[in-house]
């Protein structure tokens, strides 16, 4: 591949952990130079660059700092959260950055605290990265040391396993010391975040790409990538393909290509069934649909789906997608933090009719009693886990019905134990449902 | 109560403009110092140092997967079953600890040296299978793997 490493650049496939070797092939120059800009440069930079969010959202990163009001505006201390609580299904950057590149990482820290005028920098990493904490604890140590810090204190937060804690309010309440669960919106972060202050939360993979950003410029920048899409992106591969990992490349790159060439293609003769484009929340592709789409927020979107957290999780032909939903689905219901009705509630009954009809109990009303449950869902919560249940499902419903469709006709699944999710496994600490499937509202009763 | 888990947990609140800020590595700490779980005493532990409740430290604790409010093993062996990892054979591997272990998912071995669970999603999806030993991540896990890592665990209980 020609195309360059960004966020990668300097690690030739390596890591970059010890601060000297970091300097020598020109780190900290972006920080150098940051700090002879004014915050309103650097944001100006963000802006020229149209880096937009890498956690999933896609949120321009410029605009999302000059939300933060200015210091005489509100004299409160400003603060900079990063959030490394990487936790969306399929998706595994976040960390690489953290092990190859933590410099980088910090560096861009530092400048973006500069760029919303602040000196408070929490990194919230979940807790289970235990190796990546290590190595950003080492790297700050030695930054400390170098007194690259300036008058900024950085804090690495430990989470403790918890999915919604990614949710940038949920993350807040958590770092605040409350059980993690989202708040209402507004006042958004910007305004009133950590400890109601104002406060810019954003994706370390967005955090690694300011340094190059401050270096090549913004505008040099923008053109990688596509028009709205900008630069590169660290791509997470996994599921049924020969060399899943991480790659970094450029917005707009075939979805097909990154499967077949990068990827290496299907393994053990299978052939590709389907693919989710961008974490477990996104809606899945088929086979045909991730032919024709390119790795860019204009593209998925056409297609009905979204770049998301960029986790790209192959699927081939031994998967039930029944199973697949019970899986996912499981997954939501297990991190659902209980707040809102509609997804505690809602993620539960997806998970029993799914079961229901996987096995083989099931009728051709469950399938519109899926959908209707997960319209119940949708935009009715502080927060889109709910949703991301719902859109998921749905999703398998809409593209795969045919399937469904046989677990109700055969009374039983149709891959008869040979699926390549047979057996899957629930969390240890899903609880059992206090109701059993029979005893779902049907849709009409829940309108009364 | 143990003053060094009282000291530990007052030079974490340093770092944090609110005391309450600290609750998480706070807990995190009594943990460890309880060998791997949190009983009511903890709470207590951590509710003096921090000037909270022992409720409120319990609300905490069961909010977030990675605390233990039940005894759990010397060691805790955690296996991703999430899509990634499914897809790719964590169910064989599963199957291969209960085997190994004479344990079912959730449960601890008679002697009390092993707890295995089941976990979401660990970030290693392209790693798959993954596997946190004592949150330590093993990567590309095969059920042909676990006899070895199961050995290894009795080696060093």
């Amino acid at each position: 591949m020609s195309s360059p490493e960004v966020v990668f650049a300097g690690t030739d496939g390596g890591a970059v952990t010890e601060l000297a070797e970091y300097e020598a092939s020109g780190g900290l120059a972006a920080l150098r130079r940051a700090r002879e800009m004014t915050p309103d440069e650097i944001v100006a930079e963000l802006n020229a660059s149209n880096l937009r969010g890498r956690g999933g959202a896609f949120f321009p990163t410029g605009r999302k700092w000059s939300f933060v009001p200015k210091p005489e505006q509100n004299p409160r201390p400003h603060y900079l959260v990063v959030n490394a609580d990487e936790s969306e299904p399929g998706t595994f950057k976040d960390r690489e950055i953290m092990l190859r590149v933590p410099f980088r990482f910090l560096e861009g820290c530092l400048i973006a605290a500069r760029g919303i005028e602040s000196t408070h920098v929490f990194i919230y990493i979940r807790g289970e990265y235990e190796r990546e904490y290590e190595i950003l604890v080492s790297a700050l140590e030695q930054l400390r040391k170098g007194k690259h810090l300036g008058d900024v204190t950085v804090v690495v937060h430990r989470g403790a396993g918890a999915y919604i804690c990614g949710e940038e309010t949920a993350l807040l309440e958590s770092l605040e010391g409350e059980r993690g669960q989202p708040r209402t919106k507004p006042p958004f972060p910007a305004i009133a975040g950590l400890y109601a202050s104002p406060t810019a939360v954003n994706n370390v993979e967005s955090i690694a790409t300011v340094p190059p950003i401050i270096e090549m410029g913004g505008e040099e920048y923008a053109k990688l990538g596509v028009e709205d899409s900008t630069g590169t992106r660290v791509f997470s591969l996994s599921g049924n393909v020969a060399s899943p990992g991480n790659y970094e490349l450029p917005h707009g790159f075939p979805l097909k290509d990154l499967i077949y060439d990068v990827g290496g293609g299907i393994p053990d003769g299978r052939t590709l069934k389907a693919v989710i484009p961008g974490g477990s929340s996104t809606p899945i592709l088929t086979a045909a649909e991730a032919e024709r789409v390119t790795l860019d927020f204009d593209s998925l979107s056409q297609a009905g789906t979204a770049i998301g957290s960029a986790a790209v999780i192959v699927i081939d032909d031994r998967a039930c997608m029944v199973q697949l939903g019970i899986r996912v689905s499981q997954f939501y219901e297990h991190e659902s933090c209980g707040k809102c009705t509609p997804c505690r509630v809602g993620t539960r009954w997806l998970t029993q009719i799914l079961k229901r009809i996987e096995s083989g109990a099931g009728t051709h009303e469950d399938l519109d009693l899926l959908l209707d449950v997960g319209e119940r869902i949708n935009g009715t919560c502080l927060c889109p886990l709910g949703d991301s249940d719902a859109i998921a499902v749905a999703s398998y419903v809409a593209k795969f019905r045919e399937e469904f469709l046989a677990h109700v006709e055969e009374g039983a699944c149709p891959f008869h134990g040979t699926s390549s999710l047979d057996g899957i496994v629930a969390p240890t600490d899903v609880h059992e449902a206090h109701v059993g499937p029979a005893e779902i509202p049907r849709p009409l009763e829940i309108v009364a | 109560m143990s003053s060094t888990l009282y000291d530990q947990i007052q030079a974490v609140r340093k770092a944090y403009p609110q005391s309450r800020s600290a609750i998480i590595p706070a807990l995190r700490l009594a943990q460890e110092a309880h060998g791997g779980w949190l009983p009511e005493e903890a709470f207590r532990e951590v509710a003096d140092a921090l000037d909270v409740t022992p409720a409120y430290c319990l609300s905490i604790a069961s909010f977030y997967d990675m605390f233990h409010t039940e005894p759990v093993g010397r060691r805790l062996v955690e296996v991703c079953t999430n899509v990634s990892c499914a897809l790719s054979g964590a169910q064989g591997v599963v199957e291969a600890f209960e085997r190994e272990l004479g344990v079912h998912v959730g449960d601890t071995t008679e002697d009390g040296g092993v707890t295995l669970r089941t976990v979401e999603c660990l970030g290693g999806c392209g790693w798959a299978t993954v596997v946190a030993v004592d949150n330590r991540h093993r990567l590309h896990v095969r059920a042909g793997d676990v006899a070895g890592i199961v050995k290894e665990l009795d080696e060093q209980p």
